[in-house]
């Protein structure tokens, strides 16, 4: 499954970034930091293609020997990013899609609730988060 | 390109399908120019089996010579020299001819071809007219192409063709031509289709058995390449791709199968170690060695996938889309590498290194051969992720061989490298004579340390260049890091550094806080080598106060600054400014007082909390915040201090991740003038402007401590608030200043600034602004009344406020108040004053001396400090005016103050008393003028009433204010007349009066001699507030006079029903009797006021009488008024008669009969209105009698105003009547009723049932 999952706000600052702890944390954010170069070129692009406009999935950012990396983008410019393990050929680009929509619908609810402040990293703890973020990642391993 | 000679022709690209050609040679060798030239002018539309869209497609062929060895035998699946079609070519037009050798010829051709069951076949007869001519036995009827129909094309009479005259320019040729072209077109297509869709059919069948045991990829992979083939000889290159990515995704299946557990025999091939690693060719259109590897089983897997990625390579290149080649290139590259690792495959370290960088190299090299350069930079997107993969590839290569150490390779690196190089083989010839193919720059870049740097260098900075070019700033400056790490290595941090602070930009502004403490450490480690001191000191605070480091690591990087600190200052005297941020946080500041505000020397304590983030305690030697002083005056910047809570705080914008737009902070600011506490303006300010402006203005230029250290300058102000000798815990920290106050005006905190030895801790700008105010204060007096109101006649408390200000009272300071005869000062001893300091604190309270004097009284004043509040109660007691008509008549003892310090004034309802105190302060030698109202809490009407000769005085006194009264002792005294009685008719001796309550008094007038023409009263009364039972009564006197009181006319009436009649009957006319009986002979006073006139010796006075119902309830017949002459004498009366008719039953009153004094118009005065006259009968006589002494001119300015718009009736004398005061005449009608019948007997009711 995902190897890191990253939520990333309107003005590229990490709101929550989170990866399997068994690899080097700091290596995927640095993977997720660059890939941002490749949203903000794919969202750049997508407004000339006025149809592609309610697609918020973006696709394959770019590949990398062990990891590929995906991206999506809400309508409100905050980007989802997930890597996940090139091995894992499991993953069909629908299997991706509904790892984002998953984290769509959660990040979503993070905004609802009422205590939390927009903008802010999204604490760990918060709990609608925690539970389906935590199923992307270990969902499809088993 | 190569030509294999020995190999068969079909391997080159000028593959096209195969037509033979049986019959005449000779012939058909004159067409074949013609032929293969117009054979693919026009395009045919080929539909095709499987739903597969229909296709234009342009026919070329190679037509070769009929041989049998040709036909393909049984189970050859070969289609690239399978012959599509046979063409038999023959211009026999002569029947004896054909019979006796064509014939047999194309039987002995068909038998052939039936035998190999190719039913693609053709026969062409060529016509001329050249041969016709020369025979002569020609059958008219048959052609030699009927009978050949006749002969061979059983059903497919389009299976014979005939061409006449091909050489000749003539339309029938033409015509001919063309449609043997289009013949054999559809020809070709349909055995395309035929054979194409059979060989389809074979290989997916072939390919459903690939569960089988002895199922082979590699066989399985030659069958439908054929297919690839083929498509490509046909030039359908996308049919041809097609069938690549089918045999590319089956293996990958069987890859991603193999690793799931399911493991195809024919894998264990592809499983062998890899021996060979010498990257992709793509140079050549087919890899023979590698498909002949494939053919024979041997190949491994990278054999494969480069065989495969070269054949799509070729067929994307002619597709035009050699962008795809690139991104399919790197995908094949990560693939293959996690194919190797799926299938465990045995690889020796670094040479999937050597394979991908080789392999990277010859794609660029590929696609830099067929675009040209502004293509190739305009796509440098689709480009750069080979480049940096090259880049990685080499850089760990280097790692492996040892090339990147300060020291070179060891043994171990060169046994290394040379395995490495062995395992690239030979250079390819292909490449053999290019300087700068992958495998020389490979073999050269692991042959030594600088080639190595050369070639790394090269590329890292290639992908670079191409990252900013396409906009990745990111990846280019994580490029860029990557070479910092090759040059820390290298041992040159020189070049390092400019890397990593590029790079350490991005992640400030972006706040992605793990690389940027990673870098920053990378920083560290750069500038520690360089002894750049004052940026190491400042990224070791930043560091130390990282939370993403561990506590070793901060407290490493935090000893290192206090280590520094340490060092006694010899060389370099300069101290060291770092930014205050990355030390500590502030929190908040706090203001004691709240207000901060305070006057010249008052102590002011701010409290600043912050927190440290060091990891460990830190001794700062000072810790001082320069100020900035300006002599504002205060409240100019109130709004300035708005920003500053109202609990007097001030608290620091929390460090927030927000790189983009900070949100608005709106805060609401009210500025209250300081003397007063009116408000001046209020509004909304933002409170982080500045940020926001400056975010639009650059959004890169965010705060940057260790990228750009802005120079931290310390300035030396002249005050600053400091704090010495604190030691600053981890965590939460709280330091108190005393800030200085000797100087009114604006304190504004610019800078703070930590000291720890050599060290200084800056922060250049306080934000929020901190801001206090000193002020100095005139001293004030203000006295004002404790209660509501303050009412006149009762002893009231009036507060008495001084702020000192700067003013120290002293002993012996008084305060000077000028007495009045009107309001006493009373003085208890009782009385105290209450010191408060500035902040609202009691302080103490003490005694007030009070001493009174005639015309002064004085109140010495206890010891108050500056700026401290002297409060104190004192009675004062207005008097109320005996009448408050005109109560001009006091004067103030002192004289100081004219008669204007004390005006009444009538309001609604209470009679205001302003009374005006003059006190003389010690500090001022001006007299402070104060202002106090009181209100008179009474207000009395008197009135005279009679009946007959008898007369009252009633007095109603009327409570106006809102307390409720006790009132004694009413009493009424007369002053002039002596012989007078005043005989008390209320009863009751006290009462109690509400507000607004009236409480009436009558007293009869009896007198023994003559009634007293005039009267003095005064009406008096005691009173005192009815809560309080012990209060003292206070006297309250009420002076009028009542003039002419005796009565001098009585008026009686009497309605007597008409004669017959006992009741006044509605409707029916009742005589009215008036009599008027004068009472009295006139006194010299009436006779001056009353007209006389003499008549046949008899003095008369003249009256008018008047009759008037105001309540319609009669109706005058008649005339209602007329005058009547009064005789003078005593008891003289006078009868007038009148007819009235009642217009209601019932008891009804009388109407009303008024009597007037008449002058006649000879009065030669002219009257300005007779109603003006009415009112001023309330003029008493003295006006009165000075107005009749007075000359007419005086008259008519007084009744000017009211005779401007009569103008016209000026001339016009008239008479005029005059009312009598009220106590002249008595009317006896007053208050009598008589009794009237309805008029008949029938009456209507009429009665409204709702």
């Amino acid at each position: 499954m995902a190897v890191c999952i990253a939520v990333i706000a309107k003005e590229n600052y990490p709101l929550y970034i989170r990866s399997v702890p068994t690899q080097g944390e700091l290596k995927f954010h640095y993977t997720v930091h660059t890939s941002l170069d490749v949203v903000e070129e794919k969202i750049s692009g997508v407004g000339k293609a006025l149809a592609d406009q309610r697609e918020l999935y973006l696709g394959l950012l770019y590949p990398t020997e062990d990891y590929k990396v995906y991206g999506y983008v809400t309508n409100s410019k905050v980007k989802f990013v997930i890597v996940v393990d090139s091995s894992n050929a499991s993953l069909r680009d629908n299997e991706i899609r509904s790892m984002f929509r998953k984290l769509h619908n959660s990040f979503t609810d993070v905004m609802c609730n009422p205590f939390y402040n927009p903008g802010d990293p999204i604490q760990s703890k918060s709990v609608f988060f925690c539970a389906h973020t935590l199923s992307i990642f270990y969902v499809t391993i088993h | 390109m190569e030509t294999h000679e020995e190999k068969p022709i079909i391997y080159t690209m000028e593959n096209k399908p195969i037509v033979t050609c049986a019959g005449d040679q000779n012939l058909f060798t004159a067409l074949y120019s013609s032929l293969t030239q117009q054979l693919p002018k026009e395009p045919m539309e080929w539909r095709r089996s499987y739903g597969r869209a229909p296709k234009m497609i342009y026919l070329e062929a190679n037509f070769v010579q009929f041989k049998e060895e040709l036909l393909p035998k049984e189970g050859n699946k070969a289609l690239l020299t399978f012959p599509f079609l046979h063409i038999y070519w023959t211009d026999c037009c002569d029947t004896e001819v054909y019979k006796a050798s064509v014939k047999e010829d194309m039987q002995r051709w068909q038998g052939v071809l039936r035998l190999h069951g190719s039913v693609d076949w053709l026969i062409v007869v060529v016509e001329s007219d050249n041969k016709k001519k020369n025979k002569t036995n020609i059958l008219p009827r048959t052609s030699i192409v009927d009978k050949i129909r006749n002969d061979f094309c059983n059903k497919q009479s389009d299976r014979c063709v005939a061409l006449s005259d091909p050489l000749k320019e003539s339309s029938r040729s033409q015509e001919s031509w063309s449609s043997l072209l289009t013949k054999l077109r559809t020809l070709l297509l349909m055995s395309f289709t035929r054979n194409l869709g059979r060989f389809e059919d074979e290989m997916r069948t072939l390919r459903e058995k690939r569960t089988e045991p002895g199922w082979s990829f590699c066989d399985y992979f030659m069958v439908q390449e054929e297919l690839a083939f083929v498509f490509e000889m046909l030039q359908q290159f996308e049919d041809a791709l097609v069938q690549y990515d089918e045999l590319d995704a089956l293996f990958t299946q069987y890859v991603l199968n193999f690793g799931a557990g399911d493991a195809a025999n024919w894998l264990g091939s592809f499983c062998e170690p890899v021996r060979s690693w010498n990257g992709l060719l793509l140079r050549r259109p087919i890899d023979m060695e590698k498909r002949d590897l494939i053919q024979r089983g041997e190949a491994s897997l990278l054999d494969l996938r480069s065989y495969m990625f070269s054949r799509q390579c070729t067929l994307l290149i002619f597709l035009m889309r050699p962008w795809e080649v690139t991104t399919r290139a790197l995908e094949l590259l990560h693939n293959c590498v996690q194919e190797l690792r799926l299938l465990e495959v045995c690889v020796v370290t670094g040479a999937l290194d050597c394979w991908v960088f080789l392999s990277c190299l010859e794609v660029l090299h590929r696609i830099e051969g067929c675009c040209d350069r502004t293509q190739l930079e305009a796509n440098s997107s689709h480009t750069v992720g080979l480049w940096t993969y090259a880049t990685e590839k080499l850089k760990s290569l280097g790692d492996l061989c040892g090339l990147v150490s300060e020291n070179g390779p060891d043994s171990e690196h060169l046994n290394k490298t040379v395995d490495l190089l062995a395992g690239l083989g030979a250079e390819r010839p292909e490449t053999a004579n290019s300087l700068q193919s992958p495998y020389k720059k490979l073999k050269e870049a692991l042959s030594s340390v600088e080639a190595f740097e050369k070639h790394y260098l090269e590329l890292s900075h290639a992908a670079m260049e191409m990252y900013r070019a396409i906009g990745r700033m990111r990846s280019a400056r994580l490029v860029g890091k990557s070479l910092a790490e090759f040059y820390m290595r290298k041992g040159d941090p020189q070049s390092a550094e400019n890397f990593l602070l590029d790079s350490l930009k991005s992640y400030v502004s972006e706040s992605w806080s793990l690389p940027l403490t990673h870098t920053r450490k990378q920083i560290a480690d750069c500038q520690k080598q360089l002894q750049k001191m004052d940026e190491y000191l400042q990224t070791s605070a930043l560091l130390a106060s990282d939370a993403n480091m561990s506590d070793e690591e901060r407290k490493h990087f935090c000893q290192e600054i206090l280590s520094y600190a340490g060092q006694s200052a010899e060389s370099n005297d300069a101290r060291v400014a770092l930014s205050m941020s990355s030390f500590t946080r502030l929190h908040e500041l706090r203001f004691r007082p709240a207000s901060a505000l305070v006057h010249v020397g008052a102590a002011l304590q701010l409290e600043l909390r912050l927190c440290s983030l060091m990891p460990v305690p830190v001794r700062v030697e000072h810790l001082s915040a320069s100020i900035h002083f300006s002599l504002e005056q205060p409240g100019s910047t109130a709004q300035k201090r708005a920003l500053q809570n109202p609990d007097g705080t001030v608290t620091f914008p929390g460090a927030s991740p927000v790189s983009g737009s900070p949100a608005l902070e709106l805060c609401e600011i009210q500025e209250h003038s300081p003397s007063e506490s009116v408000l001046n303006t209020a509004g909304v300010v933002c409170k982080n402007m500045h940020l926001l402006m400056r975010v639009q203005d650059s959004a890169t230029s965010l705060e940057t401590p260790a990228t750009a250290p802005a120079p931290l300058a310390v300035e030396e102000g002249a005050q600053m608030l400091k704090a010495d000798d604190v030691t600053l815990l981890p965590g939460n920290n709280s330091i108190v200043f005393n800030a200085p106050s000797q100087k009114p005006g604006t304190y504004t905190l610019r800078q703070l600034c930590a000291s720890v030895g050599r060290v200084q801790f800056v922060l250049p700008h306080i934000y929020p602004v901190v801001q206090y105010e000193v002020y100095s204060q005139e001293p004030q007096l203000t006295i004002q009344p404790l209660t509501e109101t303050l009412l006149a006649g009762l002893p009231q408390q009036v507060k008495f406020t001084i702020l000192t200000g700067h003013y120290t009272v002293k002993k012996g300071d008084a305060l000077q108040l000028s007495n009045t005869d009107s309001m006493p000062v009373l003085h208890s001893c009782s009385c105290s004053a209450r010191i408060i300091s500035s902040s609202g604190e009691p302080v103490c309270e003490s005694a007030l001396s009070i001493q009174s004097s005639e015309k002064v009284t004085s109140i010495s004043l206890p010891l108050t400090p500056p700026y401290h509040t002297l409060e104190f109660l004192l009675d004062v007691l207005c008097h109320i005016p005996a009448c408050p008509a005109r109560g001009e008549s006091d004067h103030l003892t002192n004289g100081q103050i004219s008669h204007r310090s004390r005006r009444t004034r009538f309001t609604s309802g209470s009679t205001l008393i302003e009374q005006k105190v003059s006190v003389d302060c010690p500090w001022s030698i001006y007299s402070t003028l104060v202002s106090l109202s009181f209100h008179v809490p009474f207000k009395v009407k008197h009135s005279l009433l009679s009946v007959g000769r008898r007369k009252f005085i009633q007095v109603c006194l009327q409570n106006v204010s809102d307390t409720k009264f006790r009132l004694t002792n009413r009493a009424l005294a007369e002053s002039q007349t002596p012989a007078l009685e005043l005989r008390s008719l209320s009863t009751e001796a006290h009462s109690v009066v509400f507000s607004q309550q009236c409480v009436f008094s009558v007293w009869e007038l009896r007198w023994s001699d003559a009634p007293p023409l005039s009267l003095q009263c005064v009406f008096s009364a005691s009173f005192a507030p009815a809560d309080a039972p012990d209060a003292d009564l206070k006297p309250y006197s009420y002076e009028f006079s009542v003039e002419r009181v005796s009565t001098l006319y009585s008026v009686r009436a009497e309605i007597r029903p008409p004669t017959g009649e006992q009741h006044c009957r509605t409707g029916a006319l009742c005589r009215l009797e008036v009599s008027l009986t004068r009472l009295t002979e006139p006194s010299d006073a009436d006779l001056e006021d009353e007209e006389l006139s003499e008549t046949e010796g008899l003095r008369t006075s003249r009256l008018m009488y008047e009759v008037i119902d105001n309540h319609s309830n009669w109706a005058v017949c008649g005339k209602s008024s007329g005058v009547v002459s009064m005789p003078t004498a005593a008891m003289a009366t006078h009868k007038v008669h009148m007819e009235v008719m009642p217009l209601f039953a019932g008891q009804l009153p009388f109407p009303n009969i008024r009597v007037f004094k008449y002058r006649p118009h000879h009065a030669s005065v002219t009257q300005p209105d007779t109603d003006s006259c009415v009112e001023n009968d309330s003029v008493s006589l003295l006006d009165k009698a000075v107005e009749d002494h007075l000359d007419t001119a005086s008259l008519r300015s007084r009744g000017s105003v009211q005779s401007l718009g009569e103008q016209p009736a000026r001339g016009v004398p008239m008479p005029k009547r005059q009312a009598f005061a009220a106590g002249q005449v008595f009317t006896g009608t007053q208050g009598r009723q008589v009794l009237v019948l309805p008029a008949s007997d029938q009456h209507l009711l009429e009665l409204n049932v709702t």
